[in-house]
């Protein structure tokens, strides 16, 4: 029989889709189009059990209708290959509903994770088919939390696959090595989802995609898989850390409210608990990774009752490890900001200065935006108004571009 | 990265090209060519093209709530003849994107060589202020 | 019928947007920001973007041994597209009107801006938006 539908149905869904589709694409060898069969079986579902129900095997009635998908799939393959008529007629019998069901394997999903974050994708493709893929979403779904139109995403989506086949990537689990190897690219795309999920209210009266809790769900998913492992772990700390501030983080007009002057009674301190208990498990273990130091970083802050009570010579020297684990230059930029706090702005500026000369990030608004708050606690106010614009004009993002020319309008005022 | 690509190539008072049907017609043809690569790329967001510059208004805010709209424009103005919203990997593929544009096809079938105006259009997500 | 309307500034104009105060700033986006929720509401909106800054700005003409010839180099005259808002609307005048409301948003000292606003028709048989 069936349940009626309701509000878990949805996650459900969600939960199931990997499951079926890693079930299908391991039964038919054909990644592209198991994956457009599940995305059909989604679909259907989303269409059907709202008015239906939930029926009592959800996963072997996704499994049955996409394996109809597949089987359509591949008589249509036959056809249009005119091959022997015997091969023709073992496709209209073939009915693996059950043998796939009985041979789920828990991996998949982990298999799933590696496959849409392969190295031989751009960044964008493989947020978008792991977002597809793995969290179970709709195209338009997708496209929607992008802002593009759902036959671009479509589109993107079809040649992320097509790039996967090319580079033969089979359907299993990469080994211990390659796992070691290939995992910082699987965190690094959930944590872009995590930072895309920046939701703007205007233009829609439909709820937004929200991206962060998607990234949060799938990281969940990841760390269940990977239990021991303690930068998976890590990763979700650091989400859960940033995801409790996130009501502090805008205010009524989507403006910018920065750390130092949010009201942190909006917390969420269930998330920030969370996140530590997560993280102290997690720091226990050997070796400290690069979303560990982050999620530790953001541990300080989210403990201080007050900006003024923020552990700053603590989170120095995270910044410092940091700087060792996994140098880069915006580390370098928040290690200055650290140092600026502990030794006053002129250490920090000092900081800066090894930035101008690295192309990687001379010329980026968030140098310029770091520089003017330091140069405006120098009391360098003329200085610092001009860096606040330059940081305001090279900016992408509209709230960013806003707060920054506030804060330059707010000097030139005093 | 997202970025939107301009033609402002048009000048008050003028309208479809004088140039022989075929001639337009392949350009047209172009057109919908680039749009098709770009819609298979997953790079398109958007392409529209304006209704001509003797249509347009410019408007701006009266006195008690109407707006004027007999608003004269400058008579060199170069008017927004139509744009697309492309979703890239990075900078030079909207170049190479806005340079195939600005070769479209015009009289006799030769380039056309329009300057093609490309601008980032603000779409990141905003990171939290320290 | 979609319309487009389109603000733009010389980069004087934007530099002196640049020197309001922080209230007159704040003023501003607030009353574009009710705008913008108005239309939602009233299901006339379809999208609005800023443009990033007009340093950001490139002109793409053709391709030289397959490589965009590009430049950055315009007339301190020429007006920049800084941002624009697609409606979906039943009139011409409606358009106008909702060109009007942006005009009148404040400026320094909270008096309107009164700023131009272009306002274009989407030319309905060549448009692809999706």
């Amino acid at each position: 029989m069936t349940k009626p539908w309701d509000a878990t149905s949805e996650q459900l869904l969600r939960e199931l889709a990997p499951q079926v589709l890693g079930s299908v694409a391991r039964r038919f060898h054909d990644f592209a189009a198991a994956e457009d069969a599940a995305q059909e079986a989604m679909i259907a579902a989303f269409t059907q059990w709202p008015e239906e129900g939930v029926p009592d095997n959800p996963r072997g009635w996704l499994i049955q209708v996409a394996c109809r998908r597949m089987a359509d799939h591949v008589r249509s393959e036959i056809a249009r290959r005119s091959r022997e008529t015997a091969v023709a007629a073992e496709a209209e019998t073939f009915s693996p509903t059950l043998e796939i069901e009985a041979n789920m394997d828990p991996d998949d999903t982990l298999i799933l994770l590696f496959m849409c974050c392969h190295p031989a994708l751009t960044l964008p493709s493989a947020i978008a088919l792991t977002l597809r893929a793995v969290g179970g979403l709709t195209t338009a779904e997708i496209a929607h939390a992008f802002l593009v139109p759902e036959a671009t995403m479509a589109q993107r989506i079809s040649r992320a696959k097509q790039t996967i086949k090319a580079s033969g990537v089979p359907f299993r689990l990469p080994s211990p090595h390659e796992r070691l190897e290939r995992l910082p690219a699987v965190l690094h795309v959930l944590y872009l989802i995590f930072s895309e999920g920046y939701v703007s209210s205007i233009g829609s009266n439909l709820q937004r995609l929200d991206l962060a809790r998607e990234a949060i769900r799938l990281t969940h998913n990841m760390k269940t898989l990977l239990p021991d492992n303690s930068e998976v772990a890590g990763l979700m700390a650091l989400m859960l850390l940033t995801d409790a501030r996130r009501a502090a983080r805008t205010g009524p007009d989507e403006e910018l409210i920065p750390l130092d002057k949010q009201d942190r009674t909006l917390w969420d301190r269930a998330e920030i608990s969370e996140g530590i208990e997560l993280l102290t498990a997690a720091l226990s273990k050997a070796s400290v990774g690069l979303y560990q130091l982050q999620a530790a970083i953001a541990a300080v802050h989210d403990e201080a009752a007050s900006a003024e009570d923020t552990d700053w010579p603590q989170i120095l020297a995270l910044y410092e490890l940091l700087k060792r684990v996994a140098p880069s230059p915006m580390v370098t930029l928040n290690h200055a900001i650290a140092a600026a706090m502990v030794y006053g702005p002129a250490k920090g500026l000092e900081l800066l200065r090894a930035l101008d000369s690295d192309p990687r990030i001379a010329g980026h608004y968030r140098l310029d935006a770091v520089r003017a708050h330091l140069l405006e606690k120098m009391g360098d106010h003329e200085v610092a108004i001009k860096h606040y614009r330059i940081a305001a004009a090279r900016t992408t993002s509209m709230p960013e571009r806003n707060y920054l020319t506030a804060q330059a309008a707010r000097l030139a005022g005093d | 990265m997202k970025y939107m690509v301009m033609m402002n190539t048009m000048k008050a008072g003028q309208g479809v090209p004088a140039w022989p049907k075929k001639d337009l017609q392949a350009h047209i043809a172009f057109m919908m060519g680039l749009n098709k690569e770009l819609h298979e790329r997953g790079e398109l967001v958007s392409a529209e093209g304006l209704s001509f510059p003797n249509q347009a208004k410019l408007v701006r805010a009266g006195k008690d709530g109407r707006p004027i709209t007999d608003g004269v424009f400058p008579e060199s103005k170069e008017f927004l003849a139509g744009f697309w919203i492309i979703d890239v990997d990075g900078p030079e593929r909207a170049y190479a994107i806005a340079a195939r544009i600005s070769a479209a096809p015009g009289a006799g079938g030769t380039p056309l060589n329009m300057p093609i105006e490309l601008r980032p259009i603000m779409s990141g997500p905003p990171q939290e202020m320290v | 019928m979609k319309y487009i309307l389109l603000m733009s500034g010389t980069r004087a104009g934007v530099q002196g947007y640049h020197a309001w105060s922080k209230q007159d700033i704040e003023a501003h986006m607030a009353v574009l920001h009710g705008i913008n929720e108005d239309l939602t509401a009233s299901r006339e909106f379809v999208a609005t973007q800023g443009l990033a800054d007009p340093h950001e700005a490139k002109v793409v003409r053709g391709e030289k041994n397959g490589v965009p010839v590009t430049d950055g180099i315009f007339p301190e005259s020429k007006e920049f597209l800084l941002g624009y808002w697609i409606v979906d609307v039943a009139s011409a005048e409606r358009a106008y009107a909702i060109a009007g409301q942006i005009s009148a948003a404040p400026g320094p000292g909270g008096k309107p801006t009164n700023m131009p606003i272009e306002v274009r028709q989407f030319a309905s048989h060549e448009s692809k938006s999706h």
